[in-house]
């Protein structure tokens, strides 16, 4: 019940108070009191209902000891009428608000005034309901200093005097962005877990998943809030293929694409649909979703259509400059056109030296190298990559790889 | 982690009442927006279905409809962080039936579906 109501909870307190923190703390209170009280009395019929009015009452009851309280109670007592207990007039007033106010609340979130860390922080509080202690798990850095990020985010949006509403229209595609970001590191992070951590860690997938479709469902019209949906469903359809038993990760044109998830592949390209249906310019999201969509919709990796992914890449660059784009458009061309192709592509258009710790320029050069029947060269690079990087899954790969070509295995 | 979940149930004589279709279309919307649901859909009258069994060693096909006196209603399958979570869903959209429907009777299963959470690293 928590887990589903508590952001539009915290939303629609944050619209009456005008401050999130405080929003966020009544609704915390409200739980406590909820837990304490329902197991003894029942669960009362309208249970948001109940935790909105508690809310509520909390706040007029701590008036005078919780000076944290302060700014929010002197709203609230110019709005609470004397029945305070009027149920149906609360849902209504929440209810008329509800999806601006969940949308409010994510941009404040997600507000540039504060640092990343704390972005991610209070957006999983206040969006996702997860406890400060399962935050401080899922990043792997303690539930005190989670806190910690917590209470400096709601501390820096008072400072900053930052009001609960949305950005003004000129901005919105920026804030956008921001609040995009939020999600898509949510979504990494929880992408990057590997088979021994926490069930927390790789739960955080879901996580950005689910916030991210409630993003594209408050703006329809953005092309790119869909386009982060589509790319984080069609790359966790990929999730079941891309361990081997023993923890260790499969390469791409390894994995076994009938473990991949169907529903998330048909889920994903029903996003990427809606992305191109708004008609707005294409970023870097919604690329990177047509790219993803060709991996998902080919039977093979042999059998991708490369020439596609090749184009799509020199898009994103064009929309997102970076030398990872460009050395990931060099191997598309490599498949698409032959592994020399390839091999110019990368020795023309990626900037070396800014990727000079970056593993996977030297994996991608083997891997041409390799496709090219040049073994030794390729070893040599497989190894360098090795040196590298700092996943020890990875580095075994990488030395596996080295070894077979160096052995005369067959380089495929 | 996903869960499916399968309502059953016996409904009384007559159309379904319009409150529980607007109902079901809001609690639909609402799972939706949320990101939760990921996929349901309704199902017809095992009339137009068939079984496939074994039993006391052969295999036989029978069209419907079944004898069961409960009917398979729909299919919902749910993307959530935890069982209560998929069960509050369960319980909004049997308590909706319930509440809108005088006489129906029914029951919605809640299975969880396999996933990477079930199975360990072996070491």
């Amino acid at each position: 019940m928590w887990r589903i109501e508590s952001a539009r909870l915290i939303a629609g307190l944050a619209r009456i108070t005008g401050d999130v923190g405080a929003a966020e703390e009544l609704a915390q209170d409200a739980l406590v009191a909820a837990l304490e009280q329902w197991p003894r009395r029942g669960i009362p019929p309208n249970p948001a209902g109940w935790l909105m009015t508690t809310a509520k009452n909390r706040a007029v009851d701590g008036f005078r000891r919780q000076a944290v309280h302060n700014r929010a109670v002197s709203r609230l007592a110019r709005e609470l009428p004397s029945a305070v207990d009027d149920r149906d007039r609360i849902d209504d007033a929440i209810d008329d608000h509800i999806g601006d106010d969940v949308l409010r609340l994510l941009f404040t979130a997600c507000h540039p005034v504060l640092p990343m860390s704390s972005r991610v922080a209070l957006t999983l509080r206040c969006l996702a309901g997860l406890r400060t202690d399962e935050i401080g798990r899922a990043f792997l850095i303690g539930e005190a200093l989670a806190g910690q990020r917590i209470s400096r985010a709601k501390k820096a949006l008072r400072d900053n005097d930052v009001r609960f509403e949305l950005p003004p229209r000129e901005q919105l595609a920026e804030r956008l962005g921001g609040v995009l970001e939020v999600i898509y590191l949510v979504f990494n992070e929880g992408y990057s877990a590997t088979a021994g951590d926490d069930w927390i860690r790789p739960e955080l997938t879901g996580e950005a998943l689910r916030l991210g479709r409630l993003t594209a469902d408050l703006l329809p019209g953005r092309a790119e809030a869909h386009g982060l949906v589509a790319l984080m469903e069609l790359t966790a359809a990929r999730q079941p293929a891309r361990l081997g038993p023993d923890g260790t990760p499969v390469l791409l044109q390894d994995q076994d694409r009938g473990r991949w998830d169907r529903l998330l592949i048909r889920r994903g390209l029903a996003a990427l649909d809606r992305a191109g249906a708004t008609g707005e310019p294409v970023g870097p999201y919604t690329v990177q979703a047509a790219i993803a969509a060709c991996h998902a919709t080919a039977g093979d990796y042999r059998g991708t259509d490369w020439t596609r992914i090749a184009d799509l890449y020199e898009v994103l660059a064009g929309v997102w400059p970076s030398p990872v784009v460009e050395l990931n458009r060099a191997m598309a061309i490599g498949l698409a056109e032959g592994p020399e192709a390839g091999l110019q592509a990368l020795a023309a258009n990626v900037d070396a030296p800014a990727l000079a710790d970056y593993p996977q320029l030297p994996a991608v050069r083997g891997d041409l190298l390799a496709r090219a029947g040049r073994n030794a060269e390729a070893a040599e690079q497989f190894e360098a990559a090795a040196a590298l990087t700092r996943n020890e899954q990875e580095r075994v790969l990488l030395r596996g790889r080295a070894a077979a070509i160096g052995a005369g295995a067959d380089p495929q | 982690m996903r869960y499916i979940i399968l309502l059953e149930g016996t409904n009384p004589a007559g159309p379904p009442p319009e409150g529980l279709m607007a109902g079901i279309m809001q609690l639909g919307d609402e799972a939706t927006r949320s990101g939760a649901l990921l996929d349901n859909g309704g199902l017809a009258p095992s009339a137009l279905g068939a079984k496939v069994a074994v039993a006391g060693g052969e295999l036989s096909v029978v069209d419907g409809p079944f004898a069961e006196s409960k009917e398979m209603i729909s299919y919902a399958i749910y993307d959530v962080r935890s069982k209560e979570e998929a069960v509050e869903w369960a319980t909004r959209f049997v308590r909706l039936h319930h509440e809108s429907w005088p006489g129906w009777e029914g029951e919605a299963t809640v299975l969880k579906v396999f996933g990477p959470e079930d199975f360990p690293p072996q070491s």
